[in-house]
Order: C-alpha cells, then structure tokens, then sequence
C-alpha cells in the first residue's frame, strides 16, 4: 500500500523520532511509506481558537498535499481528528466548490496510526518488543472525535515482553486543550495534577499516547516533578524490536 | 438589557480569574469531586440498563430538531390549548417584560393586603435566569424558594452553582451554619439542638417550608416541558416540594422558556426516560406533576403561561449554535466536565454553569458579554457523550470562539497580541520553506536554552504554561530535514503547486 505520512507540524519540528517510528514501522509491515515535502499543518491551533479564516490555506494545502494516496496516516488523535471533523467545515464556510469536492476526495483516506494498522492493514501484531511497564493514556480526540476504542490497546497487548498497566481514570483529559493550557492554566494544572498522580500509581516507566502534544503537557509535569517516568508514542513503541534490545 | 444583568452576573470576573479563586478552595474542590463523582457513576450504571438508550437519545434529539424549526407553530398550538384549558398565557420579549407580567399578576391576586404579597417558588432556571425574585422584591413581594437547595442558596445569600444541585458547592456543616443563622430572619427558626445529619438538616426544612406552603396564595414555577397538543405542562423534582406549590395556592404562575415546548403529550414519553437518568441517575423521577389549565375543585383556581424570550429568538438564527436551545437541563454535562469539576458553577459566572452554560450564556447575551467562556473548554468531547439530547457542545464551543474572535477584530483599532501571534503562526504554517527555515531557528536557540534535551522556565505568554511544566526542546533535525537527508525525492514530494499558492 501506498501510505502519505502526514507528520504534523507539532511533531514535525519537536518529536521526528515519532514519524522515523510510523516509517519504520509500516515499512516493516511490508508498505510503502512517502513523505510528501509540501505539508505544513492541519490548522487546528488557529480552528479551535477562533481563528477560523486562518485556517483556510491550511486545509487547502491539506487537500492538495495528501490527493491521491491509498491512505494518509497521521501520528496524532487531534489532527487526524482536525481534518476528518472540521476540514469541510472549513472548506463549506471559507472555500470554494473545488476545495469542498478536493476536501471530500482526501478526508475518507486519512487515518490516525492505530486506525490504519488495525482497520486498513488489518494487524493487531506488528511484531513489536518493549519489555517494559507501560501505562495507555487514550486522549481525548482519539476517544471522542475518532473512537478508536481499543485499537491501540490490542496493538499493545501483542507486544511482546510489555507489561500493560491500566490507568485509573484514564478518559479523564489531561487538562492540556491546545491553548486551553495557556488561556486556564490554573485549571489546565489542576487536571495535569489528577494525571499525573494516576499515572504515578501505576508504577510505570513509561506512558504511552496516540497524541505528542498530551505527552508533552503529561511528560513536562512528570519531568518537573523528576519522578522518572518516561513517556514514548504509541508508534516508538510498536516500531521497537529485539533488535533495538542488543 | 436587563436580561443579560442576571444570566451573565453583574461584576463577575472572566472565566479564567474566577476559576483560580475557585482553585483555590480545596474544600469545595473536595465537595465538587464527591458529588459529581457520585451522580457520574449513578448516570451510567442506570443509562446502561436500558438497551434503547442510544435511541431514545436519538429520538429526543430529532424531537427537539422538529420543535425547533417550527416553534412558532408549536408555541401558537400552546397557547390556543392552554387558553382552552383555562388558563392565560402571557408573551415576554425579555426579562423585564417578564418580570413586569409576574409582578403585577401577584400584586393583583393579593388585593391591598400587603401580608399576601409573597410567592412559593418550585425550583427553577428560567426564573433564576430573569431575575425574578429579586425584581419581585423591589415591588415588596418576598418569594420563598422551597427546593431545598435553592433554599440554602436563598438563606445563605448566595448563588446556585449547579443546574440541578444549586448548592452542590456547600458541605452539610457549612448547610447546618446557614440554617441556624438564616432561617429565623425568613420565617419558622432551625432547631437549638441542629445537628449536620442529613435527617435532621432535611426536617428543619421541611417544618420551615410547612408553614410557607399552608400560607402562601400563589406560586411560581418553571416548567421542564409543556405539550402544545394538550396544553399540558409538566414539572420533575425529587422533593415533592414543588408539588405542594403546584397543588395548594389559589393561583398558579409559570415562567417558560419558549424552547421548552413538545409538539405532542406523547413525547414526554422520551423525555421522562431520559431526564432523570441523566440527572440525578435515577430510573424515575420521584415526582412529576403534569396540568392542564384549570380544574373545578382541583389544585389552583388560576393559571398564567408565561412564555420567555429573553434571546432564544436570536440564539435560534443561528444554525450551529440553536442546538443548544435543546438542552432539557439535567446537567448530566456539568457531572462529567472536567473543568466544571475542579471550578465549580460560580466561576462560570452566570446562572447556567458548566458545558451547556459556556454555549447557552454567550448566546443568550451577546457573545461580547461573555467572551472568556466558550474557551472554558479543552473540547475533550465528554459532554457531548453525556447529552442526553446530543448536543454537540463542542462543536458550538469552537462555533462560538470563532464568534468571540470576530468579534474582537470588529471592536478594536489594532489586533490583540494573540491575533498577531495566529497570524505569524498561519504564516509560517502556510509554507513548508517557511515552516522549515523556524524549525531550523527553534533548534538552534533550544541549544541554547536546553538543558538534557528539556526547557525549564519561559517568557511572555509561555511563562503559565512553563510555570509547572518542562517542555522539551525543538530536535536538531525536523522529520522533513531527516527524510530530505536520508531518502531519496518522489515525484509527490515537489509540493509545488502547493508551494505557489502558499
């Protein structure tokens, strides 16, 4: 198959060792994976802010970019989320009938990782190894906008020598919200705080998410507070193999 | 705009400086997390047990639509069979018409006796939301609210914090004060020996209330729905205290909001299956109270409807925003809001709290009157899950930001730091050279502020976030450089077209 990575901006310029894992990874699984260099962002920052016109050149170059491939992949719950849920809403209020028909071609090929992996190539074993204690955080727009449900879950139960711990209260948002962070950072806090304490009790070394940017807020928290708890995408986990271990 | 003075409460802080006070408060922080906890857990344990709980949301939701689209007719078929009925309906544009209609029908039932100038109140929205006690109060009539709730609210002199639990935020100690202090001032005193047990706060209330339902000429209540084909309006509650101001007054007043309609009796049906489920987690409601206009020898001698505007007419011009004229109140988004949780009602600042506040309030005022609270939201989505109706709040969440915005950009001479700040971000994201040329700066100045790969404290705006967080530094190489410098180019990879356009 022939896979588009959309990388995101986010990941793109903070965490590319999350897009060489979704490369590696379906590589491994026998797909053809292509970066294609005009992509920039799927706008989500500026929607869910209110800054709704902004938004239009982004979901244009989104539709442009991404034509054409068998699937475009996206390494994050949030923008997959972005494109599938508001990018004809974007294109209906601010675009013309082209983009709105460019928009509706592009939108059924785009998929978060765990989607891809099990709906389209229809794997749950990647033939991974992580021997490590691992605790799953679903995140809001994989769980909600996306419903991915338990796809990363049974990606990760097959991964050998993991030892999956559940986390408590694991739907509750991490209290991250884009600029919701910025705007109500008391409150932000307040709920990174609640995370942090659950993912703690779980005793894990690492926490794991579909998305970089709750890993970010989770993981700069943790990292504050020194407790040593680690985090890694869901992607760097299923893209670690015996190999990585020697 | 009197109206708005009392949805959006006069003086209250934008959402973000009221809920760092509320944060601050770890007790109604505790008080918060145990009650809606509890109502969380109820909700989905007794929603799970129906098998057609999906559909009976679907069904309600499509019910709503219809009623929505053609209100005008609906409330016209209410009007004609509530008249038939006996009863008499008034029409309020706004609050104060409201107000005024409410006032002078009391006044007029109490003749010159000055002592018959008071009202028993059932718990309700509409009635908070207008202002009414307190404009009844300027025309020296003194209203009692009988919800227990509401009452300690009322004692303590203070404002409800929840759609459903107004004094979600008191703890039973700081209840049993309020009694004790308060309830002399209001009528029959709270016992000497009142303790904080639940049983004996409840009948201190109940031998307070007694006295107010025997004496009291008229009432005034909300209604949750109203059926336009009979004319029938209904009333839930737990106490059973709205139905004793529903049954022993001589006159009976009910403020509505124009949304509240159904088109048909049966559809109560849906709605009596789905509300208390989804509010108090309850399979049914203790009490409900249906009537239709007036009878002979049965309950009150007098009927008003009176049927309020107060910016649902505007709210309805809108396409994305009406659905949350939906709302059937059960504040089963208030109970799983993680926001709300940790803020309480009070840092909403207005008498609808939580989700369903933050799209409903902006709308019913203006959204300049309430622009902070539609971002009082990380837009995780459990409210939506939770609606019983399907409101996808959302969806009119960034609908709104999107209005408060614009709105912004319309009033002032220059952008705000944040719009110049989009504006740059949507500049360099419009551009893959752009994008690249910041990425290679960014990892250039992480070098310099990084330490073990994590920034530590920032400056401007970045300052709140770094407050508690490290954020880890930009990479040296961005996933675009790395697949330049170690893949070979694909025909796809030009992005030219793009490129021009950008």
């Amino acid at each position: 198959m022939r896979i588009a990575l959309f990388i995101t901006c986010f990941n793109d310029t903070m965490f590319p060792r999350t897009g060489r894992a979704v490369t590696e990874l379906l590589e491994r699984l026998g797909h053809t994976v292509e970066f294609p260099q005009g992509q920039t962002c799927c706008g989500q920052m500026h929607f869910n802010t209110g800054y709704r016109p902004e938004t239009l050149p982004m979901v244009r170059r989104f539709a442009e970019v991404f034509a054409g491939y068998d699937a475009v992949v996206a390494p994050s719950g949030s923008c997959a989320g972005m494109v599938r849920d508001h990018h004809r809403v974007v294109a209906a209020q601010y675009g013309d009938a082209a983009l709105a028909e460019a928009v509706e071609h592009v939108v059924p090929t785009v998929y978060e990782l765990s989607e891809l992996l099990v709906d389209v190539l229809g794997v749950t074993d990647v033939g991974a190894c992580f021997p490590h204690r691992v605790t799953y955080h679903p995140t809001c727009h994989s769980l909600r906008m996306l419903r991915v449900g338990d796809r990363p879950l049974r990606l990760l139960r097959a991964v050998k020598g993991i030892d999956l711990v559940e986390l408590p209260a694991a739907e509750s948002c991490c209290g991250f919200g884009g600029t919701f962070a910025l705007k109500n950072a008391d409150v932000s806090n307040a709920m990174l705080a609640d995370k942090m304490r659950h993912v703690q009790n779980t005793g894990a070394e690492f926490l794991s998410a579909g998305d970089n940017s709750c890993l970010t807020h989770i993981g700069g928290g943790l990292s504050r507070l020194r407790t040593g708890v680690g985090t890694m995408h869901l992607a760097e986990i299923l893209a670690s193999t015996e190999g990585d271990l020697r | 705009m009197s109206g708005a003075d009392n949805v959006v409460w006069l003086g209250a802080p934008a959402f973000p400086e009221a809920a760092r006070t509320a944060l601050a408060d770890t007790r109604l922080r505790a008080n918060l997390r145990r009650a809606t906890g509890t109502i969380r857990d109820k909700r989905l344990a007794v929603a799970a047990e129906l098998e057609d709980w999906e559909e009976l949301r679907e069904t309600a939701a499509s019910v709503k639509r219809h009623t929505l689209r053609h209100l005008d007719h609906h409330l016209l078929r209410l009007e004609k069979a509530v008249t038939a009925a006996g009863g008499v309906v008034h029409w309020a544009s706004d609050a104060a018409e409201a107000n005024r209609i409410v006032t002078a029908l009391v006044k007029a039932t109490g003749g010159g006796d000055i002592e018959k100038h008071e009202v028993v109140k059932v718990k309700s929205m509409a009635t908070q939301e207008i202002g009414l006690n307190e404009a009844l109060a300027d025309a020296g009539i003194r209203a009692y609210e009988t919800d227990l709730a509401e009452l300690i609210v009322q004692l303590g002199g203070d404002r409800p914090s929840h759609i459903l639990v107004p004094a979600i935020h008191r703890g039973r100690s700081e209840i049993r004060e309020i009694f004790r202090r308060e309830m002399g001032e209001w009528g029959r005193p709270a016992p000497e020996d009142l303790t904080d047990e639940p049983r004996d706060l409840a009948e201190a209330a109940r031998l307070h209330l007694r006295e107010k339902f025997l004496r009291a000429k008229v009432a005034v209540s909300g209604a949750n729905f109203a059926a336009a084909d009979t004319g029938t309006i209904a009333v839930v509650e737990s106490e059973g205290n709205g139905r004793m101001c529903l049954t022993l007054p001589e006159t009976l007043i009910t403020v509505m909001g124009i949304e509240k309609v159904l088109p048909s009796f049966a559809d109560l049906d849906v709605f009596l299956q789905l509300l208390p489920r989804s509010s108090t987690g309850e399979r049914m409601n203790p009490y409900t109270s249906l009537w239709t206009g007036v009878t002979e020898g049965d309950g009150p001698r007098n009927f008003h409807l009176v049927l309020l505007d107060n910016g649902r007419t505007a709210t309805l011009a809108d396409e994305v925003g009406r659905q949350a004229l939906a709302c059937i109140r059960c504040s089963a988004c208030l109970n799983v809001c993680p926001v709300y949780e940790r803020t309480g009602g009070h840092a909403y600042g207005s008498v609808y709290p939580g989700p369903i506040g933050a799209v409903l309030t902006p709308q019913l005022v203006g959204i300049e009157n309430a622009a902070s609270l539609p971002f009082a939201s990380t837009l995780c989505g459990a409210c939506y899950d939770a609606c019983p109706v399907k409101i996808n709040i959302p969806e009119v969440l960034v609908h709104l930001r999107a209005e408060a915005v614009e709105a912004k950009r319309r009033d002032r001479l220059l952008p705000t730091t944040e719009a110049l700040a989009m504006k740059a971000a949507g500049a360099v994201l419009g551009s893959p050279r752009r994008l690249a040329a910041v990425q290679r700066l960014a990892a250039m100045g992480a070098r310099l502020v990084a330490r073990d790969g994590r920034i530590g404290a920032l400056p401007g705006p970045f300052a709140r976030w770094s407050g508690t967080r490290d954020t880890p530094a930009p990479a040296r190489e961005s996933l675009r450089a790395w697949w330049r410098r170690t893949r070979p180019p694909t025909s796809e990879d030009s992005g030219t077209t793009a490129e021009r356009k950008g």
